[in-house]
Formats: structure tokens, C-alpha cells, sequence
């Protein structure tokens, strides 16, 4: 089966710096399963994310979409990029427009890429608040008048609304209060049972990556360490980076 | 990062910020009405005056009443009208600059907000060097490569204005472009035309309308010193900085003519400084109540 | 002997808004207590309380005696002496509570010359000494370095290192792990318990994470709303919580714990 995203041989050095932020980089993911990139800040976690998102491009390998390599020149595989793989951002207080509502908010997907005028959109906006969770009075409200919790839902909301195939989610839950944590990754492990949808979660948080993912990367220094199954590769970690990882997360008595 | 106090929940601020809302009502009809009171004077200065611009039939020098509600200055000319007058060339002055500093201004500043390498380093260096250049060499180019105008003025304030509005903007574009919601509308598939009108100019326009209110003041106190050097309006337009000058020999023995432009310039800057402070107040989004 | 000492502390807003509610409690010399509590709950601001720093529109009633001082209502003077001798903070975000413009060894030298009265060669290397306390490697070049040229983990050991340099007898620590990664995280909770351990210093430790909390305190206080809704030794709060605030708070944390147990059988 075609993997619906991959990094096949990927480096990225950044304007101006003497090394690769990421460099030998390979991982694939196919539909209906789950991703999840580990590594602590300088790892290379963001850049490999901005490159699955098509955002910036790698100096060397390719990024694929269904098989093809992504590139930015070809409108219509852009387009189906775009519809078919949206993003959750960590920090819910920047993601969303202060100056919007949430119904434009949420809708700016379906607007965007044509999908759906404002008329069109309402319904779909309307069902994508309800599937998080959200009261249907909220598309009326603007952000600021949600707790953060309330502002990460309004952002899966986004995310989903235009029904796409892989949902990259960035740090989804860390800004997050525990109580709240474990709700939004409850809704996010819902949405992966219901709706199907492919999940490339980054992240440091262990418990969160073991909670959703089904396969781990770890990432030391723009490398990738270690991948495999997120049971093999948390339970019985093979590289000593990994394991100092695992050994590190604070536990509660017992 | 996780779950500091500084993060939520949304409530605390807004009470602060509903009282600052109400503030900055007030300030704002007080502004209004202090503004609006000159700019009433000047927009009926253009279908009426008391007494014709060269009228000089009222003798020189007289004080305030019979006839001539603020006195005649020395050439016998009607004060009054003269501040009718002046105050529709003080607006002009002022919309005229702040309109040329916003056009030139934020193009340039989401321009080189844009920009990247040499070419923002580029257009940074050419806004400082604007800045650092002072406004009165600026207007006496224009006016020795033009004339001695109003427009002249206008062109020298509205340009010097224009870079710093220019850099405002530059700063104010980048610190928007940063937000992770730009982020979010570029992988919506938003292009970046429809970025910047949907999501940048409606995020930095509050912050740009409240500093060209303050430039307009600025504005408007730059005139009335050019006009003062007799870089502005040439007579018989009785600007306010003219009147100022031309009253300066006889101020103690007819303080009026000195006076009167005086004190509407001060009122006209506070009008305008009150309504920036009452915008910046209101234009909070946080304050606009919710649709019921 | 109790050296921090707060009853009834009551934090408002300037429009009249209670942020902290009627908090009382209690930490005797050597002694560790932690607060808990997510967003909102009011505890950076009992820490701020404590150390007379609360923001401009706030104001403390109720009684905080910091050994013997009276914090509510204590005049700067007062303040700025018990601050440092009595208690010494280290907060969140590194960065800020750097000077960004001074190198990390004068930044040091400051509170530990006005303790010691050394000067010249000897204060320089007691500054050495302090920083390689706070097991930073090669400290003589993270003396020389800015705060902006070391990493986030280093720059939180060089606030430490501040604040101990003062020798306090109570060390305020608000969410002193929460911006760093889970590594650096370990090895700074290590840290901070066994230099407090060999100075018998006493501790408030405040934090969001009860996994965190319980490596460092015995004893801790569960916020909410400004509230204190219970009180216990750690063990006992995880083990049988009472408040259902704190039940939620538990189970929430054990269900995380969880997915990573199932995953790692050991």
C-alpha cells in the first residue's frame, strides 16, 4: 500500500546556518494509521513537521503525497494537499484569529480552497463544532471568550471540518492543563476511530504519544534514532537516548 | 508553556478591559466634540465667511466686537475669518498628510514586512534614513522644486509621515506573520493576497488607525510651523501658523490675533489625541460585545 | 519553628475580583510544601503574595510572615531586605528573570559578594564555585557567557545558582521545570532536592504536575479557583484523594500514566 505521506532521504539546512537541522530522515505513514515524531526542543520535531505540511522544502530526498512528490509549482496537487492534510497548532491562544468568529474561524478551509461558499459552509461548521464538542452558539462567539481547552477543540474543528485524510497535529495537548489533556487526547483518539483519519502527531510528552499512536519516531539532534511500533519502541527501547527519555518522565507514587 | 495563569481563562482581562472600554467612550466624545467643533468651522468656511478673505474696510488693530467678532489684525483684515479659514486649511493639512503617510506608509511596511535578506535590510535603512531626515529641509526641497503651496506642505509632512508609519506597520505586519493562525491559513490553503486582507491588515488596523490620528495632530502642528516659516499657503489663505507670525510684533498690544489661532491649534491637537487614546480603548476586540 | 507563616491571604483585583481566597498554610524550617493547581488556580500569585511582589491593581489582605516579617501591607524597605536573606525565587521562564545584558558570572557576583563582602579574585571564584554547584559543566566559560548564549537547562541552573547564592532559608521555586524538556526536567528536580537537602532549606514548590510535585515535596496544598480545596502529604493525595477537584486532578494524570505503562511492560 502507498503510504500517504512520506520522507524519503530528507535534509534541511536553513538559510545561513553550517548544518543540517535534519538530516537521513525517512518515515512513512499510511492511511488509517498513527505517527508520532518524539525528541526534545532542537531536535528537528517543527522543521520535519513544516516539511510534511509542504510548508518549506528539503535541500536533499523528497517529501510524497500518494505517492508523488509534493511540489509547491502544481496548483491542483496542492490543492488536494491541502484538503486532504490539515494541521493542529500547540499554542491555541496564536492559532486562532482574534479578530474572527469562530464560525470563520472554523470555515476558512471550505472558504479557502473553494470548497463551500459562506451559505454552504454553515452546516458543516456547525457539525464539526458539534463532533468536539462545542455548544452550536459558539460560532457566534469570539476566541477569547474560550478557555483553552475550548480554543484547542475550535482548532480541530478547523481541522476537520473539510474532511480530510491526515491530521498533523504539533505539541496538540502541551499548553494544555492535565485535567483538559486528557480530554482533548480522548477527542482526538475518537475522531481517529470514527472518522478514520491519519494522525502525525510531534511531540515530547510520552504518555500522550503511547495514549494515540501506533508507530514512534524519535528524533536526537535532526536524526531519527529510533521507529518502530510505539509498544516495541516505549516498552523495550533500543537506543540509550530513547530509554533516558522514558526513564525521565515524572511519575506519580504509587 | 503548560498551563501557566497567564494563559487562561479569558475573564479576568475582560473586566479590566470593560472598564478601559467606557474610558475610552468618554475620551473619544470629548475628542469628538472638540474636533468637530474646528471641523465644523472649516467645512462651513467653504460656503460662507463673515467677511470676504481681502476685506480690509474694518480699520487696523481693533479689539474684539462691533462687527468684527475677534477684531481686525493690522492690515485691518477680519480675525475670524481668518481662523475660519485657517481652520479648513489645518484639516486639509492634516487629512491631506496622514492620507499620503497611509497610502506610501503601509504599502511600504507590509512591503519590506515581506522582504527578506538584503532587500527588508534595504528598505529598513531607506525608512531610517526618512526618519532621520528633518521634515523642514524635506518641505524646503519640495517647495524650491515646486512653489510655495499648500500642497507643497502637505506633500513634505505627508512623506516625512510616511516612514514612520511605514516602519509601524513593518513591525506590526512581522509580529502578525508570526502567529501560528497565519500558519493555519497558509496549510487552509489560503493564499497570501487573501491572508493579508483577512487576516493581517484586520489584525494591525486598529493599532494603525490609532498612530495616523496622532500623526494627523502632528500634521497639523508641522503646517501651521511651515506656513509660520512661510513654507505653506501663500496669502491671502490665512493659515494658522501665518496668523501666528504675522500677530507676533503686536501680540501685547493686541494679544487676539495670536490668540485665537493659538488656542484652536491646541484645541484641534487634544480633539484629535483624545480620539486616538479613545480608539485605542475601543478597538480592543476583547470589548465588542458579543452578537445577541 | 515555622518560617513561613500565611493565614487567611486574600488576593483582589482592583475592580474587586478575589483571585485568592482565605489561604492559610504553613511551612516550618527544612520543611517542603507544594502547591498544586492548573490555570488560574491563584498559585503563582500566593507566591508572588508571599514575596510582597504582587503586580500594581492587586492587593493582599490577610497575614504573611515571612520569619518573623510581616509581608502584607511591609513597606519596599522592608521588603527588599527580607527578599534574598529569607527567601529567594526562581521562576518559570529563565529568560526573564536574567538580565539579558550581563554575563552569567556578574549576574552571580552580585547577591553573592553583598552576602560574603568577597571581592576580586575570591569572589570570582566563589561565583565559579556556586555555578559549579548547580553541576554546570565548565562554569568559568558559562560565567563569561550572556544569559541568550547558553541553553534553556543551563540558564534555569544559572537562576538557581541566583538564588541560592543569597543562602536563603525558604527556596520559592514556581513551575521551575515546566519550560524545560523531560530530561533536563529529571536532572533539575535531582538537583534542586539535593542542594536543598544539604542546606536544610525549606521549599514551596509550585507547580500544575503532581508527578513533579512528588519528587521534590512531601507535603502539598491542592488550588483551585484561589481556593484550597485539600491538604496532605503527597502520598496520601494520590493514593486516597478526597475533594473530587483533586480526584479529577489524579485520575486525569493516572490515565496518561497509564497509556505509557501498557505500552512499557515493566
Amino acid at each position: 500500500m502507498t503510504p500517504v505521506l512520506e520522507l524519503k532521504d530528507v535534509a534541511l539546512r536553513h538559510r545561513g546556518s553550517a548544518a543540517n537541522t535534519v538530516e537521513d530522515v525517512s518515515l512513512a505513514v499510511e492511511a488509517g494509521h498513527s505517527l508520532a515524531l518524539v525528541g526534545e526542543s532542537g531536535a528537528g520535531k517543527t522543521t520535519l513537521l513544516r516539511l510534511l505540511l509542504g510548508l518549506s522544502r528539503p535541500t536533499a530526498g523528497a517529501v510524497r503525497f500518494d505517492g508523488a512528490e509534493l511540489s509547491p509549482g502544481d496548483r491542483a496537487q496542492m490543492r488536494r494537499f491541502r484538503r486532504s492534510v490539515q494541521c493542529v497548532f500547540q499554542d491555541p491562544y496564536s492559532s486562532l484569529d482574534p479578530r474572527r468568529r469562530v464560525a470563520a474561524v472554523v470555515a476558512e478551509p471550505l472558504r479557502s480552497l473553494g470548497i463551500d461558499t459562506r451559505a454552504g459552509a454553515a452546516p458543516k461548521v456547525a457539525a464539526a463544532l458539534e463532533r468536539v464538542g462545542l455548544p452550536a452558539d459558539a460560532a457566534d462567539r469570539y476566541p477569547h471568550e474560550f478557555s483553552g481547552g475550548q480554543r484547542q477543540r475550535i482548532a480541530i474543528a478547523r481541522a476537520t471540518v473539510c474532511g480530510p485524510r491526515v491530521l498533523l497535529a504539533d505539541e496538540p495537548v502541551s499548553a494544555l492543563d492535565v485535567t483538559t489533556r486528557v480530554k482533548v487526547v480522548d477527542l482526538l483518539a475518537e475522531l481517529q476511530r470514527e472518522q478514520g483519519l491519519t494522525l502525525v502527531m510531534v511531540s515530547h510528552d510520552l504518555s500522550v504519544v503511547a495514549s494515540l499512536c501506533e508507530r514512534t519516531a524519535v528524533l536526537e539532534r535532526g536524526r531519527i534514532v529510533e521507529q518502530g511500533d510505539t509498544a516495541q519502541v516505549l516498552g523495550e527501547p533500543a537506543h540509550p537516548y530513547t530509554r533516558r527519555l522514558i526513564e525521565s518522565v515524572p511519575r506519580l507514587p504509587v | 508553556m503548560t498551563g501557566t495563569d497567564a494563559l487562561e481563562p479569558a475573564r479576568p482581562k475582560n473586566a479590566a478591559r470593560a472598564g478601559r472600554r467606557v474610558r475610552g467612550t468618554a475620551t473619544l466624545v470629548v475628542g469628538c466634540v472638540l474636533a468637530g467643533a474646528i471641523a465644523l468651522l472649516a467645512l462651513v468656511s467653504l460656503f460662507w465667511l463673515p467677511f470676504p478673505a481681502d476685506d480690509t474696510s474694518g480699520g487696523r488693530l481693533t479689539g474684539p466686537g462691533e462687527g468684527h467678532l475677534l477684531g481686525t489684525d493690522k492690515l485691518g483684515r477680519d480675525l475670524f475669518t481668518q481662523v475660519m479659514t485657517g481652520s479648513r486649511i489645518a484639516v486639509e493639512a492634516g487629512l491631506g498628510s496622514v492620507l499620503i503617510a497611509a497610502v506610501i506608509g503601509v504599502t511600504l511596511g507590509v512591503l519590506a514586512a515581506f522582504a527578506q535578506g538584503w532587500l527588508d535590510d534595504t528598505l529598513s535603512a531607506f525608512l531610517d534614513i526618512l526618519i532621520a531626515f528633518p521634515t523642514l529641509l524635506l518641505a524646503m526641497l519640495i517647495v524650491a522644486a515646486r512653489s510655495a503651496t499648500l500642497g507643497s506642505a502637505v506633500l513634505a509632512i505627508g512623506l516625512a509621515q510616511s516612514a514612520v508609519v511605514a516602519r509601524l506597520a513593518r513591525i506590526l505586519v512581522k509580529r502578525v506573520l508570526a502567529q501560528d493562525y497565519i500558519t493555519a491559513a497558509r496549510t487552509s490553503g489560503t493564499s497570501w493576497p487573501r491572508t493579508v486582507l483577512g487576516h493581517v491588515l484586520p489584525n494591525i488596523w486598529p493599532t494603525l488607525v490609532v498612530n495616523l490620528a496622532l500623526q494627523f495632530g502632528l500634521a497639523v502642528l508641522a503646517e501651521a510651523g511651515l506656513s509660520y516659516l512661510g513654507l505653506g499657503a501663500p496669502p491671502p489663505n490665512a493659515s494658522w501658523g501665518r496668523m501666528l507670525q504675522e500677530a507676533q510684533a503686536t501680540f501685547t498690544t493686541a494679544p487676539a490675533g495670536a490668540l485665537a489661532p493659538g488656542i484652536l491649534l491646541v484645541l484641534l491637537v487634544i480633539g484629535v489625541n483624545l480620539i486616538a487614546d479613545g480608539l485605542r480603548d475601543t478597538l480592543d476586540p476583547a470589548t465588542r460585545r458579543r452578537r445577541t | 519553628m515555622t518560617l513561613l507563616d500565611v493565614r487567611g491571604l486574600t488576593v483582589r483585583t482592583g475592580d474587586g475580583r478575589t483571585l485568592v481566597d482565605d489561604l492559610s498554610f504553613s511551612v516550618a524550617s527544612g520543611e517542603r510544601l507544594g502547591l498544586i493547581g492548573e490555570s488560574g488556580s491563584g498559585k503563582s500569585l500566593t507566591t508572588l503574595a508571599v514575596l510582597g511582589l504582587l503586580p500594581d491593581g492587586m492587593s493582599a489582605t490577610g497575614s504573611v510572615e515571612l520569619a518573623g516579617t510581616q509581608i502584607v501591607g511591609a513597606r519596599e524597605k522592608q521588603l527588599t531586605a527580607v527578599r534574598g536573606r529569607d527567601a529567594a525565587v526562581v521562576f518559570q521562564e529563565p529568560l526573564t528573570a536574567l538580565d539579558p545584558l550581563m554575563r552569567v558570572g556578574r549576574q552571580v557576583a552580585e547577591p553573592l559578594g553583598r552576602r560574603t563582602g568577597l571581592k576580586g579574585a575570591a569572589l570570582r571564584e566563589a561565583v565559579g564555585e556556586a555555578l559549579a554547584q548547580v553541576r554546570l559543566p565548565e562554569p568559568e566559560r558559562i560565567a563569561r557567557a550572556y544569559p541568550h548564549e547558553i541553553s534553556g537547562g543551563q540558564r534555569q541552573r544559572v537562576a538557581l545558582a541566583l538564588a541560592l547564592a543569597c543562602a536563603p532559608r525558604l527556596l520559592i521555586a514556581d513551575e521551575p521545570t515546566t519550560a524545560l524538556d523531560v530530561s533536563v526536567q529529571a536532572e533539575m528536580l535531582d538537583l534542586i532536592d539535593a542542594l536543598v537537602r544539604e542546606r536544610e532549606m525549606a521549599v514551596l514548590f509550585v507547580s500544575h504536575d503532581l508527578a513533579v510535585v512528588a519528587r521534590v515535596t512531601d507535603r502539598a496544598l491542592v488550588l483551585k479557583d484561589g481556593r484550597a480545596v485539600e491538604e496532605g502529604t503527597v502520598h496520601d493525595l494520590v493514593r486516597a484523594p478526597r475533594a473530587p477537584y483533586t480526584r479529577d486532578l489524579v485520575a486525569s494524570a493516572r490515565t496518561l500514566e497509564s497509556a505509557l505503562d501498557l505500552r512499557s511492560p515493566r
